[in-house]
């Protein structure tokens, strides 16, 4: 069940869901952007780290939107 | 200042275009048709003596001391109940209605004990003012008749005395309780010489329906109802209007003194929220301010285990600012952040964002509107562009049909609630949304069309099948979408959709699909149709989505920017909106423009002089989790007990105990306090000097009525450790501080002290294209240009309910306490709500073998607490209901840590419980318990 994932993870498949209704594409997009726009950087890395450890329990697209957060990282408002 | 006494024009405003020109006494006067003769007179200098009227009521021609004669008429009618007609010639001094009224007071005053000299109303009673207009001279009739003299006084409100035998049965009491109040809890009773005032039937008024505005009390004109203060103090002799500090409706009042100590509260009839009316809080629980549990003296301890030492003001702040530095020193930049109040005023929110961003050197502010109204701001957002509420207050007497979704206004907003009570008995029709059965679904003179019952936690299934009805019937208004907005197909495709259709989200929702069509029908179908909400709404894992789902359907049926339409949210907290428009949300700096815009960043960082950080901070939730982790390491909290009003306490304690440093400015030793090294001792809005804003958008002005006891505005307090910190920060007074926010935010643009001082209070947004600011949004374009409809997917929340928690708990407020207790928990306002209460449906209650007033153990995954429990039928069977006024049942034990997906307002209004019996004697020995913890605390 959900809550017993950290809080990044948790937090970020509530945001993909929020936008599962979207053609997949769109969806990676939007979860990247809201992130980008909302979290703190630090949460941002933590989330990356959970995904890069085996994004244990994340929803796929938002293991995508991580991906496509990584390049720009420190790009500012996504 | 003196006493300040508004005009009292006898009779409401006719408010119309057309006019009639009528002469009294000589004086030509030009008014509104249908204004009474009486009005008219007072606005043409002429005062005609009058008991019975008074301009907040309706004239009700009892007294008949407002007898006049008109040219050409017979007879000396009423002024009050006489319509001016064009070419009257009234005389209101003629030796006959001289005589008249002498007779009249000469009969009211045979029945009156003459004890002026020692009665509290001695120089604010009309019946005394009232004996020398008229020239009484002398009382023919004794006391030997039969009078009222000796009934019996009822003391049994803490707040007020009502002592019939002054009562001169003008029924202005009765009259205020119906038309301003909406309660209708006093009658007169009997007739003729019997007929008395009567809470309920001849009950005392604290077991009537009586709720304790007030208004009752305001409109008497004798001493038969008069405030106790005003008895045990004696009369006011001056007066400082300032705003309320309690609920997002901002009422202005007359704070009235007498030297420096307050008297009572009486409402500003001018004041632009509320016009004269107040609530129980607002008039009466002001104790709180004088209480002496409040700290007056900054203290500090180095171990939260350590007993607390009182010591200066710079003692306090130089070790605030040493311990932050260090940590950060430690740490990182990012390891420390402050947490802004809804309680404070926008000055004092705006300094406390400005220390965290320049001084600080990070984002990592946010608000306690996190956990109740951030869904609003970023709902409105992306819809219409702004995130505050369409209209004003006023807007709701134009409304048609009005939709109350997840909002408890007579309890939560009791001020308003008279409003649109008001409203609805002229005939708009009510929708009613929400799991529990509000007093607004069936209450006197009201009943709502529709009450759809919907399960708690599927708001936006509702939403989305009153669209669909909408969109599929044919309800939507083409041409606003078509003319206004964007995004419309898209949407109307997705709500069209069979499973969003009210058929088929019954079994989700539990609300009958029939009646669930026809209140789709009533609210498209409306001239006007309004939106209000409130915390139901906001407090879920959807709560944005619901927020857009609501906005959406507004756009479909058109119902946006004019009078009587919009989507407006019932702020919780008096400032709610004032902290977020003042840049308190990590996100964003000042009128909601994000930290990432370079633009509005540069403007910052040129006035501060600092480079700020163009990514988002921690917001509230996430620096408990980063607390947990270790890299978030001291606090600063303003004004707001996290540590009772936040949800899943257990987890918001470790994150507290975790800490090196927690700050609390506030005024009294509260649940935070016990994990605080400093405490700062804050000041009562009776010593502030500021704005508020309410939840209309309308900022209004705080005037301190006596210097901060603890010697320090809270503003300075934030100004010196910003600068201890080595960013200096200085101010000589909070019109300063607005003069800078007006400098940096366009919305705010045209907001000053000395504009506010001219038209009382002014609505955002203020600046060049409204000067005078803006009391509906919206109005021909939205702020965001086209509103944008947002598909709303409907996504069921992770909170289930199992067998082991099988019933939902949703949590609310009640009228006489105010969120966390704090305040009216220090007042008489004990005298209704001594704790807090477990309301279960009588089929759960009974497979529990639960009775009313039985102790039961109320658990939820992440915690559990005892209370007492209310058998009532109010919430449906599965559902159990409380609120969360006192610490000791600490309700958010209970609660989790699932929140909105795009705010993280956590979803206080969904949680899995399980309800059992406490057995009496465990029930017992819990009680005792309780009780040394309240002795400690208190
Ligand atoms: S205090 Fe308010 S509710 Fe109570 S009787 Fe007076 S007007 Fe009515
Ligand atoms: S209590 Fe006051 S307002 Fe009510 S009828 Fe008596 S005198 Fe009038
Ligand atoms: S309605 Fe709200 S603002 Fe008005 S008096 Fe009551 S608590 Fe204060
Ligand atoms: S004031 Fe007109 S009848 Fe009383």
């Amino acid at each position: 069940m959900s809550t017993t994932l950290p809080p990044e993870s948790r937090m970020a498949n509530d945001i993909a869901r929020a936008f599962r209704h979207l053609p997949r594409e769109q969806a990676i997009e939007a979860v990247a952007g809201h992130i980008g726009r909302f979290w703190d950087p630090r949460m941002r890395s933590r989330l990356t780290r959970f995904v890069d450890e085996g994004a244990e329990g994340i929803a796929p697209e938002v293991v995508a939107a991580v991906r496509l957060l990584m390049p720009r990282r420190e790009s500012g408002t996504g | 200042m003196s006493l300040l006494k508004e005009p009292d024009f006898g009779t409401p405003e006719r408010p119309g275009e057309a006019t009639v020109s009528v002469e009294v006494d000589g004086l030509a006067v030009t008014v509104p048709q249908g204004t009474s003769v009486l009005r008219a007179a007072a606005l043409a200098g002429v005062d005609v003596p009058k008991l019975c009227a008074t301009d907040s009521l309706e004239a009700f021609g009892s007294c008949r001391l407002c007898v006049v004669e008109i040219d050409g008429r017979k007879g000396t009618p009423a002024s009050c109940t006489t319509p001016v007609a064009e070419g009257m010639r009234v005389r209101t001094q003629t030796p006959r209605v001289a005589k008249l009224r002498q007779g009249v007071m000469e009969l009211y005053l045979s029945d009156h004990p003459l004890d002026c000299l020692t009665c509290p109303a001695n120089g604010d009673c009309e019946l005394q003012d009232m004996a020398g207009v008229v020239g009484l001279r002398q009382v023919r009739y004794g006391y030997e008749g039969e009078n009222h003299l000796a009934a019996e006084k009822d003391v049994s409100n803490p707040y007020f005395d009502f002592d019939p035998s002054k009562c001169i049965v003008c029924s202005r009491c009765v009259r205020a309780c119906g038309e301003v109040q909406g309660t209708f809890a006093l009658t007169i009773e009997g007739r003729g010489f019997d007929s008395k005032v009567s809470p309920g039937a001849g009950e005392l008024f604290q077991d009537s329906e009586c709720v304790s505005c007030g208004a009752c009390v305001q409109a008497c004109p004798t001493a038969t109802l008069q405030e106790r203060s005003v008895v045990d103090l004696g009369m006011p002799t001056r007066s400082v209007v300032t705003t309320c500090a309690y609920c997002g409706v901002g009422c202005s009042f007359k704070a009235e003194l007498r030297g420096d100590e307050l008297v009572r509260m009486v409402p500003y009839k001018d004041g632009g929220a509320n016009e004269g009316h107040s609530c129980v809080k607002g008039r009466f629980a002001f104790g709180y301010a004088t209480h002496p549990d409040r700290v007056m003296k900054p203290m500090v301890r180095e171990k939260t285990t350590d007993p607390w030492r009182e010591v200066e003001w710079d003692e306090a702040i130089a070790t605030v600012a040493t311990k932050l530095r260090d940590i950060q020193q430690r740490y990182g930049p990012g390891s420390i952040g402050a947490i802004s109040s809804s309680r404070c005023t926008n000055e004092e929110v705006y300094v406390l964002q400005k220390m965290v961003r320049a001084a600080f050197g990070n984002n990592n502010v946010d608000t306690c509107a996190r956990v109740c109204h951030s869904p609003t701001g970023y709902g409105l957002k992306q819809t219409f562009g702004e995130s505050a509420g369409t209209q004003d207050f006023r807007s709701v007497a134009r409304a048609d049909v009005i939709m109350v979704i997840g909002a408890n206004p007579t309890d939560a907003h009791p001020v308003f609630a008279s409003r649109m009570k008001r409203r609805l008995r002229e005939g708009a029709d009510l929708i009613v949304i929400d799991p529990r059965r509000i007093d607004l679904v069936r209450s006197p003179h009201i009943e709502a069309a529709h009450h759809l019952q919907l399960k708690p936690s599927t708001n936006v299934a509702v939403i989305n099948a009153l669209a669909h009805v909408v969109v599929t019937e044919g309800l939507a208004d083409n041409s606003f979408v078509a003319a206004r907005c964007e995004g419309f197909e898209e949407w109307a495709e997705f709500v069209a959709r069979p499973e969003n259709s009210p058929e088929a989200t019954e079994p989700i929702t539990g609300v009958p699909a029939g009646e669930l069509r026809a209140a789709a029908r009533l609210y498209a179908q409306a001239p006007n149709g309004a939106i209000y909400y409130g915390l139901g709404v906001t407090e879920h894992s959807q709560g944005s989505t619901m927020v857009m789902g609501m906005a959406n359907l507004a756009m479909a049926c058109g119902n946006v920017g004019r009078e009587g339409v919009g989507v407006n949210p019932l702020r919780g907290q008096n400032n709610v909106q004032g902290s977020c428009d003042m840049g308190s949300f990590p996100h964003e700096f000042t009128g909601y423009r994000h930290v990432a815009d370079d633009t509005v960043r540069t403007v910052f960082e040129n006035l501060w002089g600092r480079e700020l950080l163009p990514k988002p901070g921690l917001r509230i939730p996430n620096m408990f989790d980063a607390a947990i982790d270790g890299d978030f390491r001291g606090l600063f909290v303003q004004g707001e007990d996290i540590a009772q009003s936040d949800p899943n306490l257990n987890h918001v304690t470790a994150a507290l105990s975790s800490m090196e440093l927690v700050v609390v400015q506030d005024l009294f030793l509260n649940e935070t306090a016990k994990f605080a090294h400093v405490l700062l001792p804050g000041a009562s809005f009776l010593e502030k000097d500021g704005t508020f804003t309410n939840a209309e958008r309308r900022v209004n002005r705080v005037r301190a009525v006596m210097p901060p006891k603890t010697g320090k505005h809270e503003w300075q307090i934030i100004c010196d450790l910003a600068t201890a910190m080595g960013y200096p920060m200085a101010y000589d007074h909070p019109r300063q501080i607005m003069d800078e926010i007006a400098q940096v935010t366009p919305t705010f643009q045209g907001v000053s002290y000395e504009l506010l001082d001219k038209l009382g209070s002014v609505q955002w947004p203020c600046n060049a294209d409204a000067p005078e600011g803006t009391p509906t949004m919206h109005v021909d374009d939205f702020t965001r240009g086209k509103g944008r409809f947002v598909v709303t997917n409907y996504v069921p929340t992770d909170e289930r309910t199992t067998s082991r928690f099988p019933l939902v708990l949703t949590t609310g407020r009640i009228l006489s306490q105010y969120n966390v207790g704090a305040q009216t928990r220090r007042t008489g306002n004990v005298a209704w709500h001594a704790e807090d209460v477990l309301e279960v449906h009588p089929h759960d209650a009974e497979v529990r073998g639960i009775g009313d007033g039985d102790t039961v153990r109320l658990a939820s995954r992440v915690g559990e607490t005892t209370l007492r429990a209310c058998v009532s039928d109010r919430m449906p069977p599965g559902v159990v209901y409380t609120t969360f006024h006192h610490p000791v049942t600490g309700a958010n034990v209970v609660t989790t840590e699932i929140s909105d997906w795009a705010t993280n307002c956590p979803e206080y209004k969904v949680t899995a419980v399980q309800v059992a019996l406490v057995h009496p004697l465990e029930a017992a020995a819990t009680g005792a318990a309780e009780d040394d913890r309240l002795a400690v605390r208190d």
